[in-house]
């Protein structure tokens, strides 16, 4: 097939005239591209915030950050971390793969698109302007009322986190509204629902959660707005306000949030695990049921942040139990994962480390998980040190290790080049270590005792160690990720390069060029079973059987 | 209807059946999902109005101000504006652009009519009745609702003016227009909404 050669075509414009193009531009590849290096600025500003966390907590009685500007940064750090580096990440593989891995020209409405990137970046700006305009908020990442309400936090750093997050969550329900839009109208032809990649069956559970989550946080952050400038009484508790409702419609948003942050971290495995293990997903159908049931029930177990809070003793079973429940088809997925694993000719490279790494670092925060969804251990563990490991685990093990294997996975169909597997085999070994090193002493020491949100600690409680041992995986990691930033900068321009199929996959994007031409396919690949680029290099076994033809023989 | 287009349909039935495709379109998709957020959203401003009802510890409570006439006169205006541009969609459908436009007008003008009522309302209970957003929980998730609610109207008059515009300038002509299907999408799902906050707040409130 000749086409276009890509790559030559970026070098002809000058600077002005590739800013110009960039900032206006609507196609979902390089949407995607500046959603994740957004987020990646902003994950150089949350881990350095983790960093002074850290260096504060090293030993009893520091006194490096004062109590406010500790609490500033871990405000900051959860909120960066969560609404401006994890989620616009992932918004920003499905930016670039979904409308590729369905054969489709670009997102369903590509102006709304570039609308959704442009919010999101108002939206960091205005959270991080605030650190310029007499602070950064400083009530944590969920914010618990009546703590924001004008009469406990004066100033406008709170104005500054609800204006960031009301403008940043529009930009993420335009984006769910176009991926449910472009997943369900532009799939290529034979591309039903049965036949899509994994990675697209859970972007859209994950936009369909994204449409029914944001918009009462939304709402909750408008009635906080209104209490705090014009003197409504929503969060008031003083004139009869409940702090109660803001912690029910924050976790009604905060949790299904997990799971908007889970689901293309899931995704992302079950199109990597399959390609490095030389086999089919094991339970295709199991895996697209179990994110659909992890969906709906991700509805309804927001209840189990506020066991603490002396609901009745009902409302404590009923969210208990919806959260034992979410462990299954949670579950279902680790063992396809692993029945896919079992028995394949596996290929240890960077994305299959990274992708083993995620399922060892994700069943640690699960079975901390249930641990936490049993009442009388959360009554014990809330909101200790404990519960900051077991989120951890979820979301840097689980999410951004997974992140990592799709970094590497599809590094080379964005830049046409492959990151370093010497550097990737490294980062992977110091960033399992530095990980375990950072979170796993925080179970302890949650257990010991150790409050989260403390910006010191008194020698004699035993904590120390503890922190030690974290702070010193916390530089661990530090190094880590100066490895992955070094090895995107050098690869981008040298890397050795890739091809268009370095992997040898099945699915879709790798059916054209490396990058791809901003109109992704020539012609519009065939798609008659769920691994169109297996039939493809494989006309003599495809997948599919032509109703004229005769059985394949059953090769023992 | 031809057998041109018939077949076409059956054509793009089967189409459906074996791939999954051509039975959805993208804008439709695109509108259901944006209303569906919007549902989420009301629903949660529902909630918490119906979480302080009857909470607040200082007057004015909604049966001692809130008028039903004014509100349900209100509501005739606002579902009025419903069959009016059904009415208007139909002419667009059958090529009508003059009965389409003319349709879309009244529309307007009844939309405009309810948010004069409702400034009326607010203007009474503020200046009147001396209820404001922080006078007590009732104001503040009464005005909250109902401000909500009548932003929205807002929104949906400004679209409609658009639409108007473009066919008086013969800029979209009548037949099938996919913005004005979307835009009457809207308009029903915010009258559907009105309905519920007025058995909310006016009938079952007060």
């Amino acid at each position: 097939m000749a086409v276009a050669e890509p790559l030559a075509m970026r070098t002809e414009l000058s600077d002005t005239a590739r800013l110009r193009a960039w900032s206006t531009t609507v196609d979902h590849k390089r949407i995607g591209l500046l959603y994740v290096g957004t987020s990646l600025i902003f994950l150089v500003i949350g881990g350095l915030e983790a960093l002074l966390i850290r260096w504060q907590l090293w030993a009893p009685e520091l006194r490096v950050l004062g109590p406010t500007q500790f609490n500033q940064l871990f405000t900051m750090h959860g909120t960066t971390m969560i609404f401006f580096v994890v989620m616009p990440m992932l918004l920003g593989f499905a930016n670039y793969l979904v409308p590729l891995m369905i054969g489709a020209r670009d997102m369903a409405f590509p102006r709304l698109n570039a609308l959704s990137y442009w919010l999101y970046a108002l939206g960091g700006a205005l959270t991080h302007f605030s650190f310029f305009a007499g602070g950064a908020p400083d009530v944590g990442w969920f914010a618990y009322a009546p703590l924001t309400e004008y009469t406990f936090s004066r100033g406008h750093s709170t104005d500054y986190w609800i204006l960031g997050l009301l403008v940043s969550g529009l930009g993420s329900l335009f984006t769910g509204i176009n991926l449910l839009t472009t997943i369900l109208a532009l799939r290529a032809p034979g591309m039903n629902l049965a036949r899509m990649p994994l990675f697209v069956w859970m972007m859209l559970v994950d936009a369909i959660l994204l449409i029914f989550a944001i918009p009462p946080l939304t709402a909750a952050q408008l009635m906080l707005l209104l209490d705090r400038s014009l003197g409504a009484h929503f969060f008031d508790t003083q004139a009869g306000g409940s702090a109660l409702l803001w912690q029910h419609l924050f976790w009604f948003f905060g949790h299904p949030e997990v799971y908007i942050l889970a689901l293309p971290a899931f995704g992302m495995i079950s199109e990597i695990v399959p390609v490095f293990s030389r086999k089919v997903i094991f339970g295709y159908e199991s895996v697209a049921a179990a994110t659909v049931t992890i969906g709906v029930i991700s509805m309804g177990v927001w209840a189990h942040h506020m066991f603490t809070v002396g609901m009745s003793d009902v409302l404590d079973a009923i969210f208990s139990g919806a959260s034992f429940l979410i462990a299954v088809p949670t579950g279902i997925k680790m063992f396809n994962w692993i029945a896919t694993l079992y028995g394949g000719r596996l290929r240890f490279e960077s994305p299959l480390l990274f992708a083993v790494g995620f399922l060892a670092m994700f069943v640690m925060g699960g079975l901390t998980g249930i641990m936490l969804a049993a009442v009388p251990i959360d009554w014990q563990v809330s909101d200790s040190y404990f519960v900051v490991a077991h989120f951890h685990y979820v979301l840097f093990g689980g999410s951004l290790f997974a992140i990592m294997a799709g970094f590497f996975y599809w590094f080379p169909k964005a830049s046409g080049r492959r990151l370093s597997e010497r550097l990737g085999r490294w980062q992977f070994w110091i960033m399992l270590a530095g990980f375990n090193l950072t979170f796993g002493p925080m179970h302890v020491a949650g257990l010991l005792g150790m409050p989260r949100r403390i910006y010191t600690y008194s020698d004699d409680r035993g904590w120390t160690l503890w922190n030690q041992l974290a702070t010193v995986g916390a530089l661990v990691l530090g190094v880590a990720f100066v490895l992955f930033f070094w090895n995107l900068f050098v690869s981008w321009r040298r890397g050795a390069p890739a091809g268009d199929d370095p992997w040898d996959a099945w699915t879709l994007e790798w059916a054209t060029h490396s990058p791809p031409a901003p109109y992704n396919f020539e012609t519009i690949p065939p798609v008659h079973s769920r691994r169109p680029l297996w039939d493809l290099k494989h006309p003599q076994d495809p997948d599919w059987i032509l109703p004229d033809r005769a059985q394949p023989e059953v090769i023992a | 209807m031809n057998a041109g287009s018939l077949a076409n349909r059956s054509e793009r039935r089967r189409a459906a059946a074996e791939f999954g495709l051509g039975a959805h379109d993208a804008p439709r998709i695109g509108m259901l999902a944006f209303l569906c957020s919007e549902a989420a959203f009301f629903a949660t401003l529902i909630i918490a109005y119906l979480t302080y009802l009857g909470q607040a510890d200082v007057g004015p409570t909604p049966g001692e101000i809130l008028s039903l006439g004014l509100a349900g006169a209100n509501t005739v205006v606002l579902l009025s504006s419903s069959v009016t541009l059904w009415w208007a969609s139909q002419a667009m459908t059958a090529g009508r652009t003059r009965s389409a436009c003319s349709g879309l007008i009244v529309t307007i003008l009844l939309g405009s009519l309810f948010l004069a009522g409702t400034a009326y309302e607010w203007r009474e209970l503020i200046d009147a009745r001396g209820l404001t957003i922080s006078t007590n929980l009732f104001g503040t998730t009464y005005y909250t609702l109902v401000g909500c609610h009548a932003f929205h109207v807002t929104l949906g008059v400004l679209a409609m003016l658009v639409l108007a515009g473009l066919l008086a300038s013969r800029a979209l002509s009548a037949g099938a227009s996919r913005g004005f299907e979307l835009v009457e999408w809207y308009w029903h799902f915010v009258d559907g909404v009105w309905i519920a906050v007025f058995l909310v707040v006016y009938v079952w409130g007060r």
